[in-house]
């Protein structure tokens, strides 16, 4: 069904921004495809890029609802599927049982097995509804390799077989989103499936556009000299760079402590916010003061 | 490649990407490159970026491939052909372009030589342009920019009249001559009137002309490419990924990007670990806890526990080769090592040149990576006292004076090319060593066709401790990953 999700690129662009998630040419057409050709999107990058935003953009912008799995270590089939309700097909036997009726072992069966002791999990939530839906399968890259076989099985045709009650397929196919850190490999199977996207760090002007647009309190010069300070990081041997999630985190804190002007003195105090090493953090103080000298001296 | 230059076909220009990208080391499948079609498919042909999104988004599915990925795009997918610049940029319609770049291979290169009049290039020429240059980069206009690269090719990089098989044209002669590096100050200094501070004008400018220098190295492959074909281009231009470079033969600014990569990688390779020794950890049937659970589901045991296997960790001992021809790989091997120290019980370095030094205080934990490099680099010369690599003297004074170091659970590391200048290798305190050791291994950083070639002595040294080759990151990261599992 074309035009379910995004008309074009530019229409992408448009809707993606109107939820306040301001995007790249890339990113609007990963997005574009992933709703015309119904392909899981795979997202990577670096943590607090808005890979995770990205998803609850899509499904704000295209009013769909957001089924959330999100994955860690040991997440098994129950967890992400579905599961019996065992405790209440226990009590649906014992009530059976006390009221006398009589009934066969086949009728039990049907019983219990119904949609009613149905435990729905995200992914076969999502495969089942008949609204538009996101799904977003969250850090997959945490998840265990069968996990990666379970979802393979589900991306690849949206249908699951329940033995006891038949196959479920999706009506109408969720606009997939995964995401990673790239904390390991995934397996070249679910890589070929998905599209490709590689969220970086944006480029300075439009930080300074998402950092305008989601701290509007903070004066434009303020930041200005945020995001120029936060590229300049990046460019340092750093542990860990900061992300825009940080920018923002720091803009932030910048408002709320009515920080007019980013002088030496505040960048060295609130540092904290952008930095979490204490090597970094020495580190950038160093470099900037040698910046610092220079700037004084004009 | 003559297939190529004469069909010019949008399916056939579409496959030979598709296998150069393979060539490249990218592991493009067929649905995946099916997928590409039916994706550009769906979209406006409306501007190049966009076809090259669609490309990136369905066939790219590693970002250490993006660079490969781009180089490539960029031959097969050129901007323009020839200088045409005035005719297919001025009108700006960049459907026409895309389809040029596509279709119009099979035009000579010498017919569009002629429009792009290489004849303006004199004294005054180059004067001329390098004011609009000097004014396009102060203003920032990419467009501008862009066309002004294929301009300073066109003029001044162009050779005419070599031999065949030559290129005729040249980034290098183009920079040389237009020398954009030299516009530093003015650019600053109108940057810094637009209300930059000084210290930001200077890192702009810096940007800009680094961005600009690119552009016209890209221009002049394209050029390059036009003529002689991009599968030509492809296999002689191109750089392996960041992780398949060699140690030996990566350039500074790759070493830069892959040092960068050291910390990322140790966290994948920690995560990895982890994760795989959780799996193993599975011993011996522990009945107490297992009976224990049986309680809940009415004593059946549906669920075993089980002990804990005890972790071992050894300890690691690593002595490195730091002359100059193997220091950049040590560097990386040590980094890395101490990156996952906590997988190890106890790591110890020693470097080496013709005299040993322990460089184990180096790698505080939580230090600063270049710091700890510039330390590295300054300990050198507590490792060498005649400048040339001695395999026998460092191994002998190695174990004369840390006799300590390496004993019944040390894991012993030596990296080097074992390269002795042809001299004593004191293979019987090797042999002690590694048989005092509960495992040992030589880390080689050159191909094993190499070795026992000339003064190396890998063949021998080979025959006492294993000997592994170890050229890039990928093959580095597996190693460590086996060593600490």
């Amino acid at each position: 069904m074309p035009g379910m999700w995004f008309d074009s690129i530019d229409d992408a662009v448009t809707r993606l921004g109107g939820t306040g998630y301001l995007t790249d040419p890339a990113t609007a057409t990963s997005a574009f495809l992933a709703g015309r050709l119904e392909k899981p999107l795979l997202v990577e990058g670096p943590a607090g890029v808005g890979k995770t935003e990205l998803a609850k953009a899509v499904a704000a912008a295209t009013g769909a609802e957001l089924v959330r799995l999100q994955c860690y270590e040991g997440l098994d089939e129950a967890r992400a599927l579905y599961e019996w309700n065992y405790s209440k097909q226990l009590l649906r036997i014992q009530a059976a049982r006390e009221a006398g009726e009589g009934a066969s072992w086949d009728e039990t069966h049907d019983d219990i097995f119904a949609e009613e002791f149905l435990l729905s999990r995200p992914l076969l939530t999502a495969i089942r509804r008949d609204q538009p839906t996101v799904l977003l399968v969250d850090e997959v890259d945490k998840t265990d390799i069968e996990v990666e076989g379970l979802l393979l099985e589900v991306l690849s045709d949206f249908q699951v077989t329940i033995p006891e009650l038949g196959t479920v397929t999706a009506t109408r196919r969720p606009f997939v989103v995964l995401t990673s850190n790239a904390s390991r490999e995934l397996s070249e199977a679910v890589k070929r499936r998905c599209l490709y996207l590689y969220l970086d760090y944006p480029e300075a002007d439009r930080e300074l556009e998402i950092v305008r647009s989601r701290v509007p309190e903070l004066d434009e010069k303020v930041a200005r000299q945020l995001v120029e300070l936060v590229g300049r990081l990046r460019e340092l041997e750093l542990k860990k760079a900061p992300s825009i999630a940080e920018s923002v985190d720091w803009a932030r804190t910048l408002v709320a402590l009515e920080i007019g002007d980013l002088d030496d003195a505040t960048v060295t105090a609130t540092l904290g916010v952008v930095l979490k090493h204490q090597s970094d953090a020495t580190r950038a103080v160093r470099e900037l003061r040698l910046a610092a000298g220079t700037a004084a001296r004009v | 490649m003559g297939a190529v230059r004469r069909s010019a076909g949008l399916v056939d220009r579409h496959v030979s990407f598709v296998e150069a990208l393979r060539a490249a080391g990218l592991s493009v499948s067929l649905a995946e490159s099916v997928d590409a079609v039916e994706a550009l498919g769906v979209v406006d042909w409306d501007s190049r970026d966009t076809v090259r999104d669609v490309y990136a988004a369905t066939m790219v599915k590693r970002v250490t491939q993006r660079p490969t990925f781009e180089a490539l795009f960029d031959l097969y997918f050129p901007r323009m052909i020839g200088g045409g610049s005035e005719r297919l940029l001025g009108d700006d319609d960049p459907e026409a372009r895309a389809e040029q770049g596509v279709g119009a291979d099979g035009e000579t290169p010498d017919g569009e030589g002629d429009d792009a009049a290489p004849a303006r290039d004199n004294a005054e020429a180059l004067a001329d342009f390098r004011e609009q240059l000097a004014a396009a980069l102060a203003a920032g206009d990419q467009a501008e920019l862009q066309r002004m690269a294929a301009e300073m090719v066109g003029r001044f990089g162009a050779m005419p009249g070599r031999g065949p098989g030559l290129s005729s044209w040249s980034a290098y002669t183009a920079l040389r001559r237009v020398a954009p590096s030299e516009l530093v100050d003015r650019i600053t200094a109108a940057l810094a009137d637009g209300g930059l501070t000084d210290d930001e004008a200077r890192r702009a400018a810096g940007r800009r002309i680094g961005g600009f220098t690119a552009a016209v190295e890209d221009d002049a492959r394209r050029r390059i490419a036009e003529e002689k074909g991009p599968d030509h281009v492809a296999d002689v231009a191109l750089r392996p990924s960041l992780e398949r470079i060699d140690f030996t033969s990566a350039r500074r600014t790759e070493l830069e990007r892959m040092r960068r990569e050291i910390h990322p990688l140790a966290r994948r390779l920690a995560t990895r670990l982890t994760r795989e020794r959780h799996a193993r950890r599975r011993g011996p049937l522990d009945v107490r806890r297992t009976l224990r659970a049986s309680m809940s589901t009415g004593g059946v045991p549906i669920e075993t526990h089980h002990k804990p296997r005890r972790p071992h960790r050894s300890e690691l001992v690593v002595l490195c080769d730091v002359s100059g021809s193997v220091a950049g790989f040590a560097q990386f091997t040590l980094m890395l090592v101490f990156a996952l120290r906590d997988q190890f019980q106890k790591v110890r370095a020693f470097t080496f040149v013709d005299q040993v030094h322990e460089v184990t205080d180096y790698f505080r934990p939580g230090a600063d990576v270049t710091e700890v490099m510039a330390d590295l680099a300054a300990s050198v010369e507590h490792a060498s006292r005649f400048g040339r690599t001695h395999y026998g003297r460092a191994l002998t004074l190695f174990a004369r004076e840390h006799p300590d170091a390496v004993g019944p659970k040390t894991a012993l590391l030596v990296l080097g090319d074992a390269r002795s200048n042809h001299s004593d290798l004191a293979l019987p305190v090797l042999k002690d060593l590694a048989d005092t050791a509960r495992h040992s291994w030589w880390l080689n950083p050159e191909h094993p066709r190499h070795w026992s070639t000339g003064d190396s002595a890998a063949d021998q040294y080979g025959a006492l401790v294993p000997m592994v080759e170890c050229r890039n990151l990928v093959q580095l990261s597996e190693f460590v990953h086996d060593l600490a599992l």
